[in-house]
């Protein structure tokens, strides 16, 4: 099913990809298109896939060559599969990389199936991706052997003092799905512990509280326990909503053992982003595990490692010999641009779901 | 009760408010109507008009301008 | 020429924010026909609002059940929950399939021996036995599931008195690591007070321990917690063996699997999160079969699903009574049916479809009960095709708890029909009517006459 309409001696893939909400708090879309865009060895026709009208990928043309909206993740994997069965008859999908949190249990889910009708995806087992779930990556560390701050599951106001009693202050008070708050008392502790009770519900994750430097990795797993690659990234500005600006990758070959010794526990198949505490005495402790690229990931490109456009070839079932090499000290720097577009532009996707 | 002037509308259902850069999307039924509205034509005119193409009757068509007409004012697109 | 189809005129705002409106076509596919059944038939026969079940689903579902377990472990025993869907023909179609019975009440114990279930495939469960209700489990041979001290003390002092040895299990609460804990109901097992419980009923001599009970919560989806409760329950009967010599027949697993509906609040629909019954299996055979009884001493494993069988069998067709528009603007459509019948819309997001064509355009929107009464509503926000007064509409998976939990408040309780598995509707349980209720009420001499001339 692989389109060879080939320009050049280069074959040309269909590559469907979500996250093009290039915008302050960005998803990693379109930073995914510009690295497989730059493959070396295929053309590509993009294929964006939006939830939004606002998307910025679905108007920057020269990018995406159509946009199509897809439903949103709380409608069901049945009706995911509906639309993608109608885009893929228009526009035969060779491979597809989605790119958000979550939407990746529908896709996982739907793996088999899409792979019937000629649409490759390179994702995680569902076990695999569960296991990196915040709620479960504390036993996950224990059982591979890998740093990660002790957390405790709560229910109750009254467990918080006993718990920083045995990990002391301050504390890390965490909701169900998102935000967390450090606090040094338990005043403050008990605040945080209503506030996000009352917005996220139960239960509350309680963490250890781990001081140090951040950093992050974009690794890139075969699916066979082999690291294809792995490129640490140290954030040089942060915006508010806690997100990089700008970073430099670095040289640090414990992070890349980090990396390699996470992929061969997992024999983890895809990309993924490990955010690490390097605390005051240089041990790194796993934060967190974002199961997709990074937002960053063009970095990898600009590194010498372009990890996107490796995992088109794994997809597609060709073996991709892992890197060895990156250039330490490129640097990314964010901008943001304003685009001009017409309000029919506007209106079409609204209305029909294609642009 | 009349659309505000400035209104754009086209043949594909869609309402541009050029005053407040708000779009909207009428289905079938809707889009005819303001399109009538927008030729400044009478109630009875369009009533006549929309129960001609439609399998509606009149008391139906009543109760459901009238609703539009409620959401055409929601949304600021009558003159007042 | 021929008119178009009509539907009202609506106009919707084109913003970022939540649309939904592209790649939904199989959410909104209208139900036309239940069973090869046309919804519009069953509801000019049997009246608006009407529940419909699905013979031919419980029974693929029970059969499905049991095959799950059964492929897995030698002796497995269902136990039809009466308190999820106690209608007689429900029950039977159940009890035809194999299935025991398992109450809670004395009002469902006799439903169930009336209904033909052999008193020694009754188990009685809960907290509420009176002492009459334990006599009559006695002289049966039903097993008496106990849940507390003082219902173990009377039980002792009444065998005293009727010269008999009943059959009985204990039921056992205990940390899963779930939550809630359900420690209201039986003995604690890390307290020890399970284990006391054991030693107090084979100590009197008056009891004959044959089983343990457990029933760890409602609408679990984690089946690791079973394969806890599992192995607490493997080895306090390990122990049974051990020190007292005892070997017991069977452990019951309770009931607490899922159906997919969808809970209020969770992000991912019920149809991709909610695990199956074969995840459940696996994790509760492999933990009886790895716990180290011999093959010969394996217990008997009993299981009470309720939800899980009857849920999807269950439909409610009802109609569009009125729409309008609210102070804010939204949308609100009325329906003929309300909390009253569908005490379940409190905690899932139940789906609903149109039973009849429709275009492509939806809008948000409130969908009400009829009753006089604030808290009357079934969907806070649901996006649904543009329905007219008069159109019909079906709610899926209405099965489990709505036929038991169900109100007479304001309006009397409909009609419940069951298609066959020939595709023949049968009244199960006709609506109730003003006699009905009025006839359980007395009148007062002095009140008879009133005069508002």
């Amino acid at each position: 099913m692989k389109d060879k309409n080939k320009k050049g001696d280069r074959p040309r893939y269909t590559v469907a990809v979500t996250g093009l909400n290039a915008i302050d708090s960005p998803g990693p879309g379109m930073a995914v298109i510009r690295a497989v865009r730059e493959a070396k060895d295929y053309d590509v026709r993009i294929i964006g896939l939006s939830y939004e009208a606002l998307e910025p990928g679905i108007y920057l043309h020269d990018w995406v060559d159509k946009t199509y909206q897809i439903p949103y993740p709380a409608a069901g994997s049945e009706s995911l599969f509906a639309r993608l069965e109608y885009i893929n008859d228009i526009e035969k999908i060779d491979v597809l990389i989605p790119n958000f949190d979550a939407e990746l249990h529908n896709f996982i889910r739907l793996g088999e199936k899409l792979r019937k009708i000629g649409i490759a995806t390179f994702l995680p087992a569902m076990d695999q991706f569960e296991a990196r779930d915040k709620v479960n990556l504390y036993a996950f560390g224990q059982k591979h052997g890998l740093l990660v701050p002790a957390d405790r599951i709560i229910y109750k106001v009254e467990d918080l003092a006993g718990t920083a009693k045995d990990f002391g202050w301050p504390i890390v008070v965490k909701g169900k799905f998102y935000e967390a708050v450090v606090a040094q008392t338990l005043e403050q502790a008990q605040k945080a512990f209503h506030k996000l009770h009352a917005k996220w519900g139960l239960p509350i994750i309680v963490q250890q509280f781990i001081s140090g430097s951040e950093m992050n990795i974009a690794v890139l797993g075969d699916g066979k326990g082999n690291t294809i690659s792995a490129i640490p990234m140290r954030k040089l500005y942060i915006t508010d909503k806690g997100k990089a600006w700008a970073g430099i990758t670095v040289e640090d070959n414990a992070l890349i053992d980090l990396a390699k010794k996470f992929i061969t526990a997992t024999k983890w198949r895809g990309g993924l982003e490990i955010e690490i505490m390097l605390s005051v005495d240089g041990k790194p402790y796993i934060m967190e595990v974002n199961p997709r690229f990074p937002a960053w990931i063009y970095l990898t490109a600009g590194a010498g490692q372009n990890q996107p456009a490796a995992l088109v070839k794994m997809a597609l079932g060709e073996t991709v010999e892992p890197y060895t090499t990156y250039d330490v000290g490129k640097m990314f720097i964010r901008y943001a641009w304003d685009h001009i577009v017409n309000i029919e532009e506007f209106q079409k996707i609204s209305a029909f779901g294609e642009l | 009760m009349k659309l505000k002037k400035n209104i754009a509308t086209s043949e594909s259902g869609f309402i541009f408010n050029p005053a407040t850069g708000d779009s909207y999307s009428a289905n079938p039924v809707g889009s005819d109507i303001i399109l009538l509205m927008k030729d400044n034509k009478s109630i009875a005119e369009i009533k006549k008009n929309i129960t001609s193409k439609y399998d509606v009757d009149d008391s139906q068509f009543d109760k459901d301008y009238d609703d539009l007409l409620a959401q055409l004012r929601d949304n600021n697109l009558l003159e007042h | 020429m021929a008119k178009l189809k009509y539907e009202r005129p609506v106009i919707k705002k084109l913003n970022a924010g939540l649309m939904n409106k592209f790649g939904t076509r199989t959410e909104f596919e209208p139900v036309k026909h239940i069973d090869g059944v046309a919804v519009k038939s069953l509801i000019e026969k049997y009246g608006s609002p009407v529940f419909v079940i699905s013979e031919r689903q419980m029974r693929r579902n029970y059969q499905n059940a049991v095959r799950s377990f059964k492929t897995r472990y030698p002796k497995v025993q269902f136990a039809w929950s009466y308190k999820t869907n106690y209608i007689n023909a429900v029950c039977n179609v159940f009890h035809q399939e194999g299935s025991w019975g398992e109450v809670v009440s004395g009002f469902e114990y006799n439903k169930a021996l009336r209904n033909g279930v052999p008193g020694n495939k009754i188990i009685f469960n809960g907290p509420d036995k009176s002492e009459q209700d334990l006599r009559d489990a006695i002289k049966n041979d039903s097993l008496i599931h106990i849940d507390h001290f003082d219902e173990l003390y009377s039980l002792i002092s009444l065998c005293e008195t009727i010269n008999a040895k009943p059959r009985v299990a204990i039921r056992v609460n205990m940390d899963t690591g779930i939550y809630p804990m359900w420690d209201r109901f039986g003995f604690n097992y890390e307290n020890g007070s399970a284990w006391n419980a054991i030693q107090k009923i084979i100590g009197s001599g008056k009891l004959r321990l044959v089983g343990l009970h457990s029933h760890i919560g409602t609408f679990m989806l984690a089946p690791s917690a079973y394969s806890v409760a599992a192995s607490k329950l493997c080895d306090l009967m390990w122990h049974c063996k051990n020190q007292h010599n005892l070997q017991l027949q069977y452990i019951d697993l309770g009931g607490g699997f899922p159906s997919q509906n969808t809970l209020k609040g969770s992000y991912l629909p019920g149809t991709d999160t909610v695990p199956s019954i074969d995840e459940f299996a696996e994790a509760i055979t492999t933990t009886i079969l790895n716990f180290g009884f011999k093959t010969e001493e394996l217990p008997l494993l009993i299981l009470e699903t309720g939800r899980a069988l009857i849920d999807d069998a269950g439909y409610l067709l009802g109609s569009v009574l009125a729409n309008k528009r609210l102070a804010d603007g939204r949308r609100a459509t009325i329906m003929d049916f309300g909390v009253n019948i569908m005490f379940t819309s409190f905690w899932y997001d139940h789906k609903i479809s149109p039973a009849q064509d429709f275009t492509h355009h939806t809008e948000d929107q409130v969908v009400y009960g009829p009753l006089c009464m604030n808290i009357d509503c079934i969907r806070e926000s649901v996006s649904l095709p543009l329905l007219n007064r008069g159109d019909h509409v079906v709610v899926h998976k209405v099965g489990a708890y709505n036929m038991t939990q169900w109100m007479q408040f304001i309006a009397m309780r409909p009609n419940v029909v069951m298609i066959d598995m020939e595709q023949t509707p049968h009244l199960i349980r006709r609506a109730e009517k003003l006699d009905d209720i009025v006839s359980l009420e007395e009148m007062p001499a002095y009140l008879k006459k009133i005069d508002l001339k």
